[in-house]
C-alpha cells in the first residue's frame, strides 16, 4: 500500500536516488539504466551482465540477430522478466522493486502481437491503456477518457474506434497496440519489433509516429530487425549479440563491418545512403573461399555493379585507376575494394599506372567495364592488355564513349582481340569460367583446379559472349 | 434493467406452478405482504434529551406496507414451501453463473465451468462421505460443512499443486484440476459402490437438486454469495485485462499473480457457497456466461451481472420445469437437457467468435 501512495508523487519527491536534483529539467540524463543485468530463462542464460542506458527523449534501437536477447532485454526493462542479478531502473527507481501499478506508469510496453481472444471494440482495447490509474470501484472519468481519445487519434486509429480489434489488419492492430501503449501516458516506451508484420508503408509510417512521439518527449527503446530502418529512425543503436551488447551509441559507429560480423557471423557491406544519408548496411552472400583475383576497370559509376557483384561472387576484386570522387570508388570503399586513385581530374600519372600494372599483373583476369575512356584514363586500356584474360564489358560501341582519338581505339581494340566481350549479365559467369580454368594462376588458393597451363589456351566460348 | 424484470416475472410465475395452482398476481400479493419498511423510529431511553443517548437507543420498528388480502393456504404454500426452493435457486443459478464467468475469462478457455479446479468434485466427495459412510463425522459435521470445507480444500489443493515458486500457471492449474477431479471422481465412486441403502441419496444429491430447501438454507448462500459477487465484479476490469494475455497485464499495471490467487479464491467460494446446498448442477456455470457473451459482449463489467442475473432466472425456470412434472427430477437433469440444445442452436444460428 505504501509503495501505492508513494508511486503517485513525482518521483523527485521521493528521494529514491537524490543524485539528480531536477529530474525534470530538460538536460541529457539517463531514464533508463541497466545495470549488469544477466537473466536466465530456464537453463539457459540469455542476457549476461548487460549494462547500457538511455537518454530522456531519445530513439534507441535494439539490434541482433535472432536469439540475441532483444526481446527479453525489454521484457526486463518492462519488469517483465525478473533479472538474476543486476539492476534496471527508471526515473531512478528500481523497476523491479515497484508493484506492477507502479511499473506500469513508468513503462509502457507495444508487444508484436497479442491475444486477444475476445472481440473487444478498439476503444476498449485502448482503454485498458489507462488501467494503471483506474481505480476498483470508480467508472471511467472523463480525463481517462480524453486520455483514450488523444491516444485514437495520435495513431490515427480513432476511424477504427468502433470496429472489433479482431476485425482490423494487422496493420490497424499495431496502431490500436500502440494507442494502448500511449493512454498508459508514461515516459517510456518500449515496442518489441514494432514492424515486424507490416507493410513497408506501414513500417514507414509507424517509425515516423514513434520518432514524432520522441521529439515530444517521450523515451523509446524498439527491437528492430531491419538495420536499414533502425539506422535511419534511430538516434542511437544498441547491438546484443548472444546476450552482451556488442556495441551502443549512434548508428555509424555501431553499424560497422566488425561489430556485424560479430553481432550476426554475416559479412556485410555499410556504406551510405545516397538519398538519406543514413547508414545503410547490405548484408553479403558467406564466401567460401576466395576464388581468385580479378582487376576491374571502371569510371563514373560503370563498374559498380560489377565490383558489387564480383565482390559477392567472392573474387578478391581489385579497381583503378579511379579519380578521387568517382561514383565506383565510393562503392569499392564501402566493399572494401582495394582501389589505385588518382586525384579528382587529373591524368593517371607514371606512378598509379605502375600500380595498376602491379594489380593486373598479379590479377587472374581484367575486367574492363563499359567505361567511357578520355585521355586522361586511357592508361587503363593500356594497362588491362597485359591481363592474363580479359573480359570485355561492352554496352555501347567504343566509339560512342571515345573521347581520347586514335590510341584509345587502338588500345581498345587490342584488349578485345585478346579477350571476351560480354554483355554484362555474363560478366560473372565469363569470370568464374576464366579464372577457374587458370588453375595456376598468380593465386594458387583458387577452388576449381583444372589441368591447363596457364595462358596456353583460348579462353572459353562465352554463350552470350561475341566473339570476335 | 430487462434482466432484472425477467427473473421477477420468472419467480412470480414459477411460484405459482406446482400441484397446487396460485396465480401469480396472488403470488405477488403474498411477496408483497411479506414486504416490510421501517414504519416507526422510536427514540427511547434519555430524558436529558442529549443527542448521543438518543442515537444509541434508536429501535426501528416494522410493519408489512400491504395488505392484500390472500386465501391463507396460498400464502403458506407460497412463502413456506416453494420460495424457499424458489430463491436458493435464484442464489445458486446467480452464484454458478458468476463463477463460470470469471472461471472463462481466467482460464482463456471456453470449457471452463465453476468446476474446473475441482470445487465440485470435492464438496461431492465431501457429501457423498456424510451420506454414505455408515458412521457420522466427528464433531458432528453435517452434509453442508462437510461438502463446503472439502470442496475449497479441493481447490486450494489444486492451487499449491500447480504452483511453481510464485507462479501458477494457468495450464498447469487446468491440468492439475482435471487430475484431480478425475482421482476426487474414483473415491466418489467407490464410495458409491459400497454406500448400499443410501445410494439412492448419495446419487440425487450428486445430479444436483433444489427440493427440500429450506429458509435456512437460502439464509447461508445469501449472506456468502452477494458480497463475493461484489467483490469480483470490482475485478471485472482486471478480468478484461487478464485477456490481454497474463504479460500484457503485467505490463498495464495488474498485479497479475496476486489478482489470479484471488480470483481463484473468490470464486472458489462461490462455487462451494452453491455447489453444498444444491450439490452438482451442471451446464449453467458453463452455458449461460456463454450465452450472455453472445448478447452483451466480452467486458465483464457488464457479463457479469447479467450473466449473474440470467443464471438466476435460468436456474428458477429450469427447476420449475423439475418438480412440476409427475415425479421430480433433479434439476440438474433439466438444465442439462434444455441448456445445451439450447446453446447449440446459438452456435448455429449466429457467428459465435472464439471464446
Amino acid at each position: 500500500m505504501i509503495d501505492r501512495v508513494r508511486s503517485r508523487l513525482p518521483s523527485s519527491w521521493t528521494g529514491g536516488t537524490g543524485d539528480h536534483e531536477g529530474a525534470d529539467d530538460d538536460v541529457a540524463d539517463p531514464v533508463i539504466e541497466v545495470d549488469g543485468v544477466t537473466v536466465e530463462l530456464g537453463d539457459a542464460t540469455v542476457l549476461e551482465d548487460v549494462t547500457a542506458s538511455v537518454d530522456r527523449g531519445s530513439f534507441v534501437g535494439l539490434v541482433g540477430q535472432n536469439g540475441a536477447g532483444k526481446t527479453t532485454l525489454l521484457r526486463t526493462v518492462a519488469a517483465v522478466l525478473e533479472p538474476e542479478s543486476g539492476t534496471v531502473s527508471v526515473d531512478g527507481r528500481d523497476v523491479h522493486a515497484l508493484s506492477s501499478r507502479a511499473a506500469s506508469r513508468r513503462v509502457a510496453v507495444v508487444p508484436q502481437d497479442t491475444s486477444l481472444s475476445f472481440d473487444f471494440d478498439v476503444r476498449e482495447v485502448v482503454a485498458m491503456g489507462q488501467t494503471p490509474y483506474a481505480t476498483r470501484l470508480g467508472g471511467a472519468d472523463a480525463a481517462s477518457d480524453e486520455a483514450v481519445e488523444r491516444a485514437l487519434r495520435r495513431t490515427e486509429a480513432d476511424h477504427l474506434a468502433e470496429r472489433s480489434v479482431d476485425e482490423v489488419s494487422g496493420g490497424e492492430r499495431q496502431r490500436v497496440l500502440l494507442a494502448r501503449a500511449l493512454a498508459q501516458e508514461t515516459p517510456v516506451l518500449l515496442l518489441d519489433e514494432p514492424t515486424a508484420s507490416l507493410d513497408i508503408n506501414h513500417q514507414i509510417n509507424t517509425l515516423e509516429l514513434v520518432r514524432e512521439l520522441t521529439r515530444e518527449g517521450k523515451t523509446v527503446v524498439a527491437a528492430i530487425h531491419d538495420l536499414n530502418l533502425a539506422a535511419h529512425y534511430c538516434d542511437e543503436l544498441l547491438l546484443l549479440g548472444d546476450g552482451e551488447p556488442i556495441a551502443e551509441g549512434p548508428p555509424e559507429s555501431v553499424l560497422t563491418e566488425g561489430h556485424l560480423e560479430r553481432g550476426f557471423g554475416t559479412r556485410a557491406a555499410v556504406t551510405r545512403h545516397p538519398i538519406t544519408g543514413s547508414v545503410y548496411v547490405m548484408a553479403l552472400p558467406e564466401q567460401s573461399q576466395r576464388r581468385g583475383r580479378v582487376h576491374v576497370v571502371g569510371g563514373g559509376g560503370t563498374a559498380s555493379r560489377l565490383l558489387y557483384l564480383l565482390s559477392v561472387a567472392g573474387f578478391e576484386v581489385t579497381v583503378g585507376v579511379l579519380n578521387e570522387g568517382d561514383a565506383d570508388l565510393a562503392t569499392a570503399r564501402s566493399l572494401g575494394i582495394d582501389a589505385v586513385t588518382v586525384p579528382p581530374f587529373a591524368s593517371v600519372g607514371p606512378e598509379a599506372r605502375a600500380e595498376a600494372e602491379r594489380l593486373v599483373e598479379a590479377a587472374d583476369a581484367a575486367v574492363v567495364a563499359d567505361v567511357e575512356v578520355g585521355t586522361g584514363n586511357v592508361a587503363n586500356l593500356e594497362v588491362a592488355r597485359a591481363a592474363d584474360a580479359a573480359v570485355v564489358v561492352e554496352e555501347r560501341p567504343f566509339a560512342d564513349r571515345n573521347y581520347a582519338g586514335d590510341d584509345a581505339a587502338r588500345a581498345y581494340e587490342a584488349v578485345r582481340e585478346s579477350g571476351t566481350v560480354v554483355e554484362p549479365e555474363a560478366v560473372l559467369r565469363t569470370v568464374t569460367r576464366l579464372v577457374s580454368a587458370d588453375g595456376e594462376g598468380s593465386d594458387a588458393d583458387a577452388d576449381e583446379e583444372l589441368p591447363r597451363r596457364h595462358g596456353d589456351a583460348d579462353p572459353p566460348a562465352d554463350p552470350l559472349g561475341r566473339h570476335r | 434493467m430487462g434482466l432484472s424484470l425477467l427473473l421477477v416475472a420468472t419467480v412470480l410465475v414459477s411460484a405459482g406452478i406446482g400441484p397446487v395452482s396460485v396465480p401469480p398476481l396472488t403470488v405477488a400479493k403474498v411477496l408483497l405482504n411479506a414486504v416490510a419498511v421501517p414504519s416507526s423510529v422510536s427514540l427511547g431511553g434519555g430524558t436529558e434529551g442529549s443527542l448521543i443517548a438518543a442515537f444509541t437507543a434508536v429501535s426501528v420498528g416494522f410493519t408489512p406496507v400491504f395488505s392484500f388480502s390472500v386465501p391463507e393456504t396460498s400464502a403458506t404454500i407460497v412463502m413456506s414451501i416453494r420460495m424457499p426452493r424458489i430463491v436458493l435457486g435464484a442464489v445458486v443459478g446467480f452464484a454458478l453463473a458468476t463463477s463460470g464467468v470469471v472461471m472463462q475469462g481466467f482460464f482463456r478457455n471456453p470449457m471452463a465451468d465453476p468446476s474446473i479446479i475441482g470445487v465440485s468434485s470435492g464438496a461431492a466427495v465431501g457429501a457423498v462421505a456424510v451420506i454414505a459412510l455408515p458412521f457420522a463425522l466427528p464433531f458432528g459435521v453435517g452434509l453442508h460443512t462437510a461438502a463446503f470445507v472439502t470442496g475449497l480444500l479441493t481447490a486450494f489443493g489444486v492451487y499449491v499443486i500447480a504452483t511453481e515458486g510464485d507462479r501458477t500457471p494457468v495450464a498447469t492449474l487446468l491440468l492439475a484440476g482435471v487430475a484431480v477431479q478425475t482421482f476426487l471422481g474414483a473415491i466418489i465412486s467407490y464410495l458409491l459402490v459400497n454406500s448400499g441403502e443410501s445410494l439412492e441419496r448419495a446419487i440425487y444429491w450428486l445430479m444436483g437438486h433444489l427440493h427440500n430447501a429450506s429458509w435456512s438454507d437460502v439464509e447461508i448462500t445469501l449472506t456468502l454469495v452477494p458480497p463475493l459477487f461484489l467483490a469480483l465484479l470490482a475485478y471485472g476490469r482486471d478480468l478484461n485485462v487478464l485477456l490481454l494475455g497474463e504479460e500484457d497485464a503485467q505490463t498495464l499495471g495488474i498485479e497479475v499473480e496476486r489478482t489470479k490467487r484471488l480470483l481463484l479464491g473468490l470464486s472458489s467460494l462461490v462455487t462451494a457457497a452453491a455447489v453444498t446446498v444444491s450439490g452438482v448442477i451442471g451446464f449453467v456455470g458453463l452455458i449461460v456466461p456463454h450465452i450472455m457473451r453472445l448478447v452483451v459482449g466480452p467486458d465483464h463489467r457488464v457479463l457479469l451481472p447479467t450473466s449473474a442475473l440470467a443464471g438466476a432466472t435460468f436456474l428458477v425456470a429450469t427447476d420449475t420445469i423439475a418438480r412440476s412434472g409427475p415425479a421430480q427430477l433433479p434439476v440438474g437433469i433439466i438444465t442439462a437437457a434444455l441448456g445445451a440444445p439450447f446453446f447449440l442452436y446459438l452456435l448455429r444460428r449466429r457467428e459465435v467468435h472464439a471464446l
